[in-house]
């Protein structure tokens, strides 16, 4: 049985939105090389039948999180013709040896063909869903997770705070 | 597993894995802090990936969401503080590289 042509696109796809996003030069290309990854990554879950983990990863790693980033990108400092000559020239040599790497990777782990016949742990019931999950098995993740954001707003307020005179 | 679960494991695990190179990759060669959350980044959505596979993979999606859910909002708020320092970081020194932290007191 051979690959769905679907999925190796979507991933062949995913890992070059990735290789984009960190070997290029200019920062606000490489935000919205974060946001395709994301929006490619939404893709594969959709295919995975997790459509509420893919509407999450859409509405904020590919809408909220960039807008974030090109905040930050436009709040320091403008880099100049020069600066940006070189740094494509460093980009060059730093990044000539990954497409080597990833393709040595991606040839290994094809040979090693893994055996996936290993026993799976029992599933949920059918009536299982994402809400009754999330709710009745994993509260403790959502006390986690408010605590996080709590903590996150407060750092952020505590870091951006101007000097006081 | 099917044999179809396991060839959609094995085309996305790869894939998943590649990702989680590239970001590391990322991660170890750049100076600029900014670059290295975009790195960060890249490395969850491997992550991401993972999780929501193994969840496939098990018949457990529902599991697999909740776990991932939780995953992009701890990603959220990790993004947001690093942003906070590295900007906090370009306005005490006028520069977001990464030598230039080392050389900061404190």
């Amino acid at each position: 049985m051979s690959a769905n042509v679907l999925d190796i696109a979507l991933t062949v796809l995913l890992v070059a939105a990735a290789v984009w996003t960190v070997s290029t030069a200019r920062m606000l290309r490489s935000v919205i090389g974060l946001a395709a990854t994301s929006a490619l990554l939404t893709a594969i879950l959709f295919r995975l039948d997790s459509p509420l983990a893919a509407v999450f990863e859409l509405s904020v790693c590919a809408g909220l999180i960039p807008a974030i980033l090109v905040s930050a990108v436009g709040l320091t400092a403008r880099m100049d013709d020069d600066a940006l000559a070189r740094r494509k020239r460093a980009k060059l040599k730093v990044f000539a040896l990954l497409p080597v790497i990833l393709a040595a990777a991606a040839w290994a782990l094809v040979r090693l063909n893994v055996p996936l016949d290993f026993a799976l742990p029992a599933a949920q019931g059918p009536g299982a869903t994402v809400q009754t999950t999330l709710w009745n098995l994993r509260q403790a993740d959502l006390v986690g997770q408010i605590a996080v954001l709590l903590a996150a707003a407060f750092g952020v307020v505590v870091l951006l705070k101007g000097k006081s005179q | 597993m099917t044999p179809q679960a396991a060839l959609i494991f094995g085309t996305f695990a790869v894939g998943a894995v590649l990702v989680l190179i590239v970001g590391f990759y990322s991660l170890l060669s750049t100076r600029n802090l900014i670059r290295s959350i975009i790195a960060l980044e890249v490395l969850t959505k491997s992550v991401t990936l993972l999780i929501i596979l193994a969840g496939y993979t098990t018949a457990q999606q529902a599991l697999a969401q909740s776990l991932a859910i939780t995953l992009i909002v701890i990603e959220v708020a990790v993004m947001v503080v690093g942003v906070g320092l590295v900007l906090r970081i370009h306005s005490q020194t006028g520069s977001i590289d990464t030598n230039t932290v080392e050389n900061i007191k404190g």
